[in-house]
């Protein structure tokens, strides 16, 4: 099998998860409990916490333990606007972000709020000037993607984050698909919260954290004890946090080395597909990518199709994003680039990780082709191009 | 989330291509939607000789296509208008509800193809029993 849908999730690093193993049965105590048990765990989580804070240049205290993604994204947005709602009542986000940003903001609107959501070039990239007008008097807060799930573009961050801190505007980013790739350095970047989740860094699934920068209020969203200093209640999950401090060490320590590495790959498998397929878009290729990521649009075939006949030949890959699969519209964001509804159909998303190998891109290169042609000989569309080609 | 006969008839489409000098030609769906199909008829004494079928969208798309034209082969006219959209997801061993409308653009299709060729007929889609298109999808 070859596993090229990294940005949906990636396989725990055996590492991690030998890291973990302790705390489900030997290390079970509860980190509430006052007991030596329940005091080891406590310091176990709170020395991931010490790690990740500092692999991430933040103080411990800025560090708040969440289930995931998912709601971290909604203690942020949620915490802070219910934190400064008396001070302004507009939001500013992006249309490309992830169903768990633009839906907090969508229901914030049902409850009054203004919230402007900027538009993307054709790269995918929003603009800081775009930004920059939106903001008034009344912003309050602002959340741009460090960068995109889907194609993988890098969103000028350290610009908007300046900007709004220049209006005294609170800034969040959704940093799900950067942390681990990307080296992030939250004592120089401008950025007030961050979410994170483990499992996009070979960590486990069901964790991940949020950060919030000291002096940043936020309400909590989940009540009962006391858990992570009265913000987040509920046991902590031991095992998991570990692991994810276990996968954030071993991941950052790997990454510069990494992302050339797989950049490399990257490139092979994109120039490859170019050389080899005709009508084929790159999104975002002229904008700052990740270094794993190639979304591409195959022009007269539909994107699920060819997921299916990459998953007979045992390639996983992505159509778009995994959390519209099960819906018929096309990715949001491809919408967002420009793309018309019957190239955004056509997509499929390459998205590298830390055990594919060169072997790997050629096989998915004697396969990818057929897989296309197949398709189109089905297609009642663009068979003159084609055959002109 | 497909069945095996949905994979099975989406990796091995029957009656894939164009007819040349259809009878009937049937094109339905919608680019914009996601899929579009095109059915070729050939058809003598109104019984349909040959089907093939030409279709852009997802795997259930291709799958209720093939299925289609495998059930109106060698059938009149008036059996091929009377294949339900319900009989081809059926005969598919079933379909994803979201995925239901694949086989509502199959029954179409069918439909469409043999109005062509009743029209390039001189004949009325009224000679044909009216049936009731509505369904569940």
């Amino acid at each position: 099998m070859i596993y090229l849908d990294y940005n949906a999730t990636s396989p725990c690093d055996p590492k991690v998860v030998e890291a973990m193993l302790p705390f489900f049965h030997e290390k079970f105590g509860n980190p509430s409990s006052l007991h030596s048990l329940g005091q080891e765990a406590k310091k176990a989580i709170e020395e991931s916490r010490k790690e990740i804070a500092q692999l991430l240049g933040a103080h411990e205290d800025e560090i708040f333990f969440v289930s995931g993604g998912t709601e971290a994204n909604n203690l942020a947005i949620k915490g802070v606007v219910s934190a400064y709602e008396k001070k302004g009542k507009h939001l500013i986000t992006s249309v490309i972000e992830h169903h768990a940003v633009l839906n907090v903001f969508k229901t914030l609107e049902k409850e009054g709020f203004t919230v402007t959501y900027l538009p993307v070039n054709r790269e995918g990239f929003v603009d800081p000037d775009d930004f920059r007008k939106a903001i008034t008097p009344q912003t309050i807060l602002a959340s741009v993607m460090h960068a995109n799930n889907e194609t993988g573009v890098i969103q000028p961050i350290e610009e908007l984050g300046r900007m709004a801190r220049e209006r005294g505007v609170i800034f969040h980013t959704d940093a799900v698909q950067t942390v681990g790739k990307l080296p992030i350095d939250l004592e120089r970047l401008p950025v007030d919260l961050l979410s994170a989740s483990a499992h996009k860094f070979y960590g486990p699934k069901g964790t991940g954290f949020l950060y919030v920068r000291r002096g940043i209020r936020f309400i909590p969203q989940i009540l009962g004890g006391p858990h992570e200093r009265g913000k987040r209640a509920g046991t902590e999950n031991v095992p998991l946090i570990v692991g994810m401090a276990k996968a954030l060490e071993i991941t950052l320590k790997e990454q510069p080395e990494e992302s050339q590495r797989i950049q490399e790959l990257r490139d092979f498998l994109e120039r490859g597909i170019l050389e080899r397929v005709p009508e084929v878009v790159v999104v975002g290729a002229r904008a700052p990518r990740l270094p794993n990521t190639s979304m591409m649009l195959v022009k007269y075939v539909e994107g699920e199709s060819m997921l299916l006949n990459l998953d007979f030949a045992g390639i996983c890959v992505s159509s778009g994003s995994a959390c519209t699969s099960g819906s018929l519209e096309p990715s949001h964001v491809l919408l967002a680039c420009g793309y018309p509804h019957e190239i955004a159909h056509g997509s499929v998303r390459w998205s590298l990780g830390k055990w594919n190998t060169l072997e790997e891109m050629k096989e998915v290169l004697a396969v990818f082709p057929d897989v296309v042609e197949k398709l189109r000989r089905i297609s009642p569309f663009g068979k003159e191009v084609i055959h002109h080609v | 989330m497909y069945s095996e006969k949905v994979l099975e008839h989406f990796r091995n489409p029957r009656n894939v291509g164009k007819i040349e000098n259809p009878d009937g030609v049937g094109k339905v769906g919608n680019p914009v939607c996601g899929d579009v199909m095109v059915m070729y008829l050939k058809i003598k004494d109104d019984v349909i000789e040959d089907a093939k079928f030409e279709t852009f969208g997802c795997g259930a798309a291709i799958a209720t296509s093939s299925m289609a034209t495998e059930l109106i082969k060698g059938k009149t006219i008036r059996e091929a208008l009377s294949v339900t959209n319900k009989a081809v997801a059926e005969a598919l061993g079933g379909l994803p509800p979201h995925k239901m409308h694949c086989s509502v653009l199959a029954e179409e299709a069918i439909q469409a193809a043999i109005n062509d060729y009743l029209e390039k007929n001189g004949r009325s889609h009224e000679q044909v029993p009216a049936r009731d298109i509505s369904c569940e999808a």
